[in-house]
């Protein structure tokens, strides 16, 4: 029996456009851009000026606020300009613009870890300098995710490989290609919590990937099969799935005894002590109807996401949306000018086919979106009360627990975005109690 | 790239299915009990047929142009009234009558309380509950299959009427209830068509079981241990001829289940059904109506909003404490 959760909905999954195709590394851009802010978090300072010579690995940004993590180049050259630029969240963020000289120098002081000797303190501090993130899409700061209150037990650490998102396969590919490196991420942050077992969480749709995570032979890494079905991928669906506890709401999976940490994640921790490299690229799922040669590419940080799709073979029409992220709850970008960030972790050019919202016609009040709710709320009942701005029914009809997958959107037959509304809403209700 | 990208809030990609795909699919799971209505009650069970679908579009059309609004005829919501309305009328009906009901169905029933989505009772089904006060005798002369419509078609007592002991006649057998053959209304004449059609409407997931299930179970139930058999039939046999006869099957799958008037949640849906269960037991057996599934239905209609309101789930990880 495959587990899950209750609701949700099997979204068509467009995964054979990329999944059998080898992951490539591509060259640098002549410029790479940088921003300021790659995650959730507060805004870094730069640490360079503009005229600085940088290497690959060399911090170019960090904070002393707690929620931050250093930001490194990822090529070597001039930091030529320090400016205000597009960013793919949809706004503009300050940048450091580094002009690429091709020779890829690394910094000399990056050297493996030992893990072994190292206390959890001193485990933490290396994921934090690695400039470690969720790679999911949410940037949560991992060192952050990784320290959890005192008074909270951790029973199960998590590896999200259910990759539910349509066209993402990134996940997959990691999994199939180097295996060895995402158990050797989620074994370093088992010995964080003295863990003898740690699972990895994958939907049925890859068995190729549960098979080579089993060749590995590991007996202290279970694999939990999901059933396909979106959001599979979603925090609180994957510990149900994978631990049957639900996450109280407004509480933390730990609250529970889970971290989950992301495929990609995990990948980047077994590096940070294996070859104590930093984040300096990672993998992106370059897909969609407009794209020529949809394909797995490895991606150094910074780099237009112009110049991404040109390694992908170009656009073979133009694109109606260009999707920062996965289709359901990426962002759709205004011009291919923005570079990757530390959670982009897919790029799709979709066609008006593809992404087309037409006219709205009214609720027909079919339930549907109450069915598949993921969260088990009544989306239509929130959209129209966010609509009429009433926001003290919203929250009596629990709109703070909506985890805008956007499965109501998805489905609606009346094309009403449910999940649109939700979303204003709940902006009003934080700032509401920010004013307050 | 040249031109513009659309921006918009995720997600970005869409279903196909819409308001008008879900209403033709009604329609075509509506078909096989049209044919089978046209079939045993000849041509005029067409004109019927025709008459109040083309009287509900045009009542929708012209509504919406003299009030302004956005023409609505092509979501073919107007048409899946019209057809319902048609299948639940006696093939004798006056046509004018037909016009009469679609009108009240679409413009008072559904434009005036703000149209699709906005009505609170089932409009084909208000419609006929209006048209069997105004017009009371019109609205229950039925005749028996193959016997034509003409001034000289015998009136013909409804199964319902002969169970329930007000009418002399034969009643028909199970089978015949079954696949068809038996006086009624246009839509009710083959169980056997009905189920089919619903059966489309469950693998293309427009409907769901629980309305149905819990109302036609309920009913049973009821029938089975509480129904006044006068007939000298045994219960089973009893209970199963008050299954497949009257409007109970046609009602249960594709009138109980309008979207617009039913409870979009889980446990709201079966109390919803097993509501409409005990309505149409209550009329059927103490009512002076022989049939009851209209009115059960309509006023379960109302109760709606009221079940809907008591039945909202409880969010995921609402039920532990943080």
């Amino acid at each position: 029996m495959l587990r899950t959760f209750k609701g949700g909905l099997h979204v068509p999954d467009h995964k054979s456009d990329t999944n059998k195709i080898p992951t490539r590394k591509i060259d640098g851009a002549p410029v790479h851009i940088f921003p300021l802010h790659q995650h959730i978090g507060a805004m870094l300072d730069p640490k360079v000026k503009v005229g600085d010579y940088v290497r690959v690995g060399t911090v170019l940004a960090d904070s002393d606020a707690y929620l931050t993590v250093p930001l490194h180049s990822s090529v070597s050259g001039t930091v030529t300009e320090i400016k205000p630029y597009f960013h793919p969240s949809g706004t503009e963020a300050m940048a450091i613009f580094v002009e690429n000289d091709f020779k890829y120098e690394t910094v000399t002081t990056l050297n493996p870890k030992r893990v072994d000797t190292m206390s959890p303190e001193e485990i933490v501090r290396v994921i934090r300098d690695a400039g470690i993130v969720g790679m999911g899409g949410a940037g949560f700061p991992t060192h952050a995710k990784l320290s959890p209150p005192k008074d909270k037990k951790v029973t199960h650490l998590i590896i999200n490989a259910a990759e539910c998102e349509p066209y993402l396969t990134s996940d997959h590919r990691r999994l199939l290609e180097t295996p060895e490196k995402v158990v050797a991420g989620l074994r370093i942050c088992m010995r964080l919590f003295g863990l003898d077992k740690g699972y990895i969480g994958i939907e049925a749709n890859k068995p190729d990937a549960v098979e080579a995570i089993k060749s590995l032979n590991d007996s202290k890494i279970e694999i939990v099969e999901l059933k396909t079905k979106y959001p599979q991928g979603s925090e609180k669906q994957l510990i149900k799935a994978v631990t049957g506890k639900s996450v109280p709401s407004g509480g933390l999976p730990v609250d529970v005894g889970a971290i989950v940490i992301n495929v990609d994640t995990a990948y980047e921790i077994s590096g940070a002590f294996e070859e104590g490299m930093p984040v300096v690229s990672r993998i992106i799922t370059v897909a969609g109807d407009c794209i020529k040669e949809p394909c797995n590419l490895e991606v150094r940080m910074g780099t237009p996401f112009e110049f991404v799709i040109n390694a992908a073979g170009g656009y073979t029409s133009q694109p109606k949306k260009l999707v920062n992220g996965g289709p359901m709850m990426g962002i759709a970008q205004f011009t291919d000018k923005v570079p990757t960030v530390k959670t982009t972790s897919a790029i799709l050019a979709l066609s008006e086919s593809a992404s087309v919202y037409d006219e709205d016609s009214p609720c027909i009040h079919c339930g549907k979106c109450v069915t598949h709710c993921p969260m088990r709320l009544m989306p239509f009942k929130l959209a129209r009360y966010a609509s009429e701005d009433d926001l003290e029914m919203c929250q009596k009809y629990h709109i703070m627990d909506c985890i805008e997958c956007g499965l109501c959107s998805y489905l609606c037959p009346g094309r009403q975005g449910p999940v649109q509304n939700i979303r204003m809403a709940k902006q009003k209700i934080i700032e509401n109690r920010r004013k307050k | 790239m040249e031109q513009k990208l659309t921006v918009s809030s995720s997600p970005h990609i869409k279903l196909q299915e819409d308001t008008a795909s879900i209403m033709l699919d009604v329609i075509i799971a509506l078909i096989p009990a049209t044919a089978a209505g046209i079939y045993y009650f000849g041509m005029r069970a067409l004109a019927v047929i025709l008459t109040s679908v083309a009287a509900c579009m045009l009542s929708e059309y012209t509504y919406e142009k003299i009030t302004g609004k956005p023409i609505t005829t092509r979501d073919l919501s107007a048409v899946v009234t019209g057809l319902l309305l048609s299948l639940n009328l006696p093939v004798t009906i006056p046509l004018w009558i037909t016009v009469i009901g679609a009108a009240f169905a679409i413009i008072i029933v559904k434009q005036l309380y703000g149209g699709l989505g906005k009505n609170f009772m089932n409009p084909a089904l208000a419609a006929r509950c209006f048209m069997l006060i105004a017009w009371a005798g019109s609205m229950t002369n039925f005749v028996q299959p193959f016997m034509g419509y003409g001034a000289d078609a015998v009136s013909s007592a409804t199964p319902l009427a002969v169970l329930k002991g007000t009418s002399e006649g034969t009643l028909p057998t199970l089978l015949t209830a079954f696949l068809g053959g038996k006086p009624g209304c246009i839509g009710e004449v083959s169980g056997l068509m009905l189920i089919i059609g619903f059966l489309y409407l469950l693998v293309k997931r427009v409907a769901d079981w629980k309305i149905p299930v819990c109302y036609i179970a309920t009913f049973a139930v009821l029938t089975y241990l509480f129904g006044n058999n006068t007939t000298g039939m045994s219960r089973e046999y009893f209970t199963a001829m008050h299954i497949l006869t009257g409007g109970l099957l046609l009602g249960a799958f594709f009138m109980a289940t309008d979207y617009v008037t039913s409870p979009a949640t889980a446990s709201g849906r079966v109390i919803f059904g097993i509501g409409c269960g005990l309505l149409t037991f209550a009329i059927r057996r103490f009512g002076s109506y022989p049939e009851g599934v209209s009115f059960s239905i309509i006023l379960m209609n109302v109760a709606s909003p009221l079940i809907e309101r008591y039945t909202v789930p409880k969010p995921f990880g609402k039920a532990v404490k943080p």
